[in-house]
């Protein structure tokens, strides 16, 4: 085997350190809400906050609608590339990582113009247009699970297979292919959970009670709870990121662009 | 009998929902940019974009993207060379390659909470340096300046580097620098002229990735300055939220200013991937 380097561990540490002396500053801070004393205080007030609470529902609710709103978008449209309209395969590939180059101000921007007003204004009134965005958001990482699931599977033979024992199309893609991709649309689920629970430009451009506001707004009135909120924000993305290891469909270099930067 | 084929229906929603939600605002935007506020045609709007001080708000966002690319392009491709080819011991290379997938994806507002906590007024590495005689804030520097977006940014730039560093790096075979050095080459002869030669494309690429990931970033600026730097996405949030002047024409150019500037960078991206792709099979 060969032998680290000094250089090698040089730049090692100084990865490390730049990776974990804001995580320990963070958690540091966030147990010091009691004088002269380590402690949970600021976690205990923090999630005692009735607003905490709200938001956090809230953004979980959302969360839900996109993911379940993304499966359906993509995984019909996926199968369908595959078995009948590989000719459409670029194209859906281009339209799926665009999102990665739209900024998300971008997008409210444009969003907000057209479905802020008559005869769409309810889209802004309730949380539509914001799950829409995310939806939209999420596509490049649903669309990248769902194609991995589906390339592992030998989709023709499957549906022939189904069809030649009389199952109907939509019989199919519902108990015979969701079934055989499970952990590829769970890795997508919990990315797209992740995305949308730390979600800030569109939620707080859209004026929704969503937790990336909340994180923002408490840091004007209080000291210590905001690094705790940051903290908790933080576990939320590495439990995710646990998930989606554990469900072993995540190779290093596929990970990408996420989050409200 | 032939049959009319119907196959294309299938993809009609996708079609649809892609063509409401992400080519019509586009559309929107590009029509708007060149709209008066009495619906005539003007190029007012493309001209405001020259004025002083949105031509500084382009500015400072290009120089804030270009330094934290570059910054954590540079640290991640030697933390990537550490971990590839410094021979790290695979549980090291495990844990960094972890983590990289959970801090680039930690950003915008707790990211901004942890960047106060370390390098605020009373942050953590602060007082740290004050404590050895290194007053940082005497000093000139300031967390919600130029050089604090910079570092924040690197933050998530740094990790997402590391990840994408990490294919191309293990593509450069042990047998290239065997045969290299076989023929007599040192180890800097070996960098000039096969290393880096190699791995320019995907340099570059990863900066492009980097410096378009900066540029739309709207949460962590804000959350850090209280909105009060410049940045061009921050211009374009207050014309939403109709503080300032809310000329919907010019609000349109600005977006479509930060369209043209992600798709010239995209574009030279997938350029570039093309080129490091060959030398990956």
């Amino acid at each position: 085997m060969k032998r680290t380097s000094l250089t090698s561990w040089l730049w090692m540490i100084i990865g490390a350190l730049y990776f974990l002396l804001p995580l320990i500053a963070t958690a540091d801070f966030s147990l010091r809400a009691e004088k002269n004393k380590l402690g949970f205080l600021a976690y205990e007030r923090v999630f005692a906050d009735p607003r905490f609470i709200s938001t956090f529902t809230f953004s979980l609710y959302v969360s839900i609608l996109t993911i379940i709103a993304s499966i359906i978008l993509v995984v019909p449209t996926a199968y369908w590339v595959r078995l009948r309209v590989p000719t459409f395969r670029r194209a859906f590939e281009f339209i799926t990582l665009l999102p990665l180059i739209i900024p998300a101000v971008v997008l409210v921007f444009g969003l907000s113009r057209i479905y802020g007003k008559y005869p769409f204004q309810f889209m802004i009134e309730t949380p539509a247009l914001f799950v829409v965005g995310n939806v939209i958001f999420a596509l490049p990482y649903m669309y990248r699970s769902v194609d991995i699931g589906l390339r592992a599977i030998d989709v023709h033979t499957l549906t022939e297979a189904a069809q030649s024992l009389g199952a109907s199309l939509p019989y199919t893609l519902l108990r015979v292919i969701f079934p055989n991709i499970t952990v590829a649309l769970l890795s997508g689920a919990f990315l797209t959970f992740a995305i949308v629970m730390g979600e800030f430009t569109m939620a707080s451009l859209l004026v929704q009670p969503a937790f990336g506001p909340y994180m923002q707004q408490i840091s004007s009135s209080k000291v210590y709870e905001p690094s705790a909120v940051a903290i908790i924000s933080f576990m939320l993305t590495w439990a995710c990121t646990g998930a989606i290891q554990l469900l072993g469909r995540r190779s290093p270099g596929q990970t990408q662009v996420a989050g409200s930067r | 009998m032939r049959r009319i084929n119907w196959d294309w229906l299938g993809i009609v929603p996708f079609l649809l929902f892609s063509i409401a939600f992400l080519f019509a605002p586009g559309i929107n935007i590009f029509i708007n940019s060149f709209r008066g506020p009495n619906d005539e045609f003007t190029l007012n709007n493309i001209a405001g974009l020259f004025a002083q001080n949105i031509f500084d708000s382009f500015s400072v966002t290009l120089r804030i993207s270009l330094a934290s690319a570059a910054l954590g392009g540079m640290l991640g491709l030697l933390v990537a060379y550490a971990l590839v080819i410094g021979g790290a011991p695979r549980i090291v290379r495990t844990l960094f390659m972890t983590f990289s997938g959970v801090a680039s994806n930690f950003a915008g507002v707790p990211l901004a909470f942890a960047f106060i906590s370390t390098l605020g007024r009373l942050g953590l590495v602060t007082l740290l340096l004050k404590q050895i005689g290194v007053d940082l804030y005497a000093e000139g520097f300031n967390l919600y300046g130029f050089w604090g977006l910079v570092l924040t940014y690197t933050y998530f730039q740094m990790p997402l580097a590391i990840l994408v560093f990490a294919p191309p790096l293990e593509g450069l075979k042990q047998q290239w620098r065997e045969a290299a050095e076989s023929l007599g080459a040192n180890s800097l002869q070996y960098w000039q002229f096969i290393g880096l030669p190699i791995l320019l494309p995907a340099m570059l690429s990863v900066f492009i990735l980097l410096f378009g990931n900066a540029f739309g970033a709207y949460a962590t600026a804000y959350a850090l300055t209280g909105g009060q730097i410049n940045l061009v996405p921050l211009v374009i949030a207050r014309q939403i939220s109709g503080d300032v002047l809310n000329n919907q024409g010019f609000g349109s150019a600005l977006a479509l200013g930060m369209i043209i500037m992600m798709a010239i960078s995209i574009t030279l991206y997938s350029l570039l991937q093309n080129r490091t792709a060959r030398w990956l099979k």
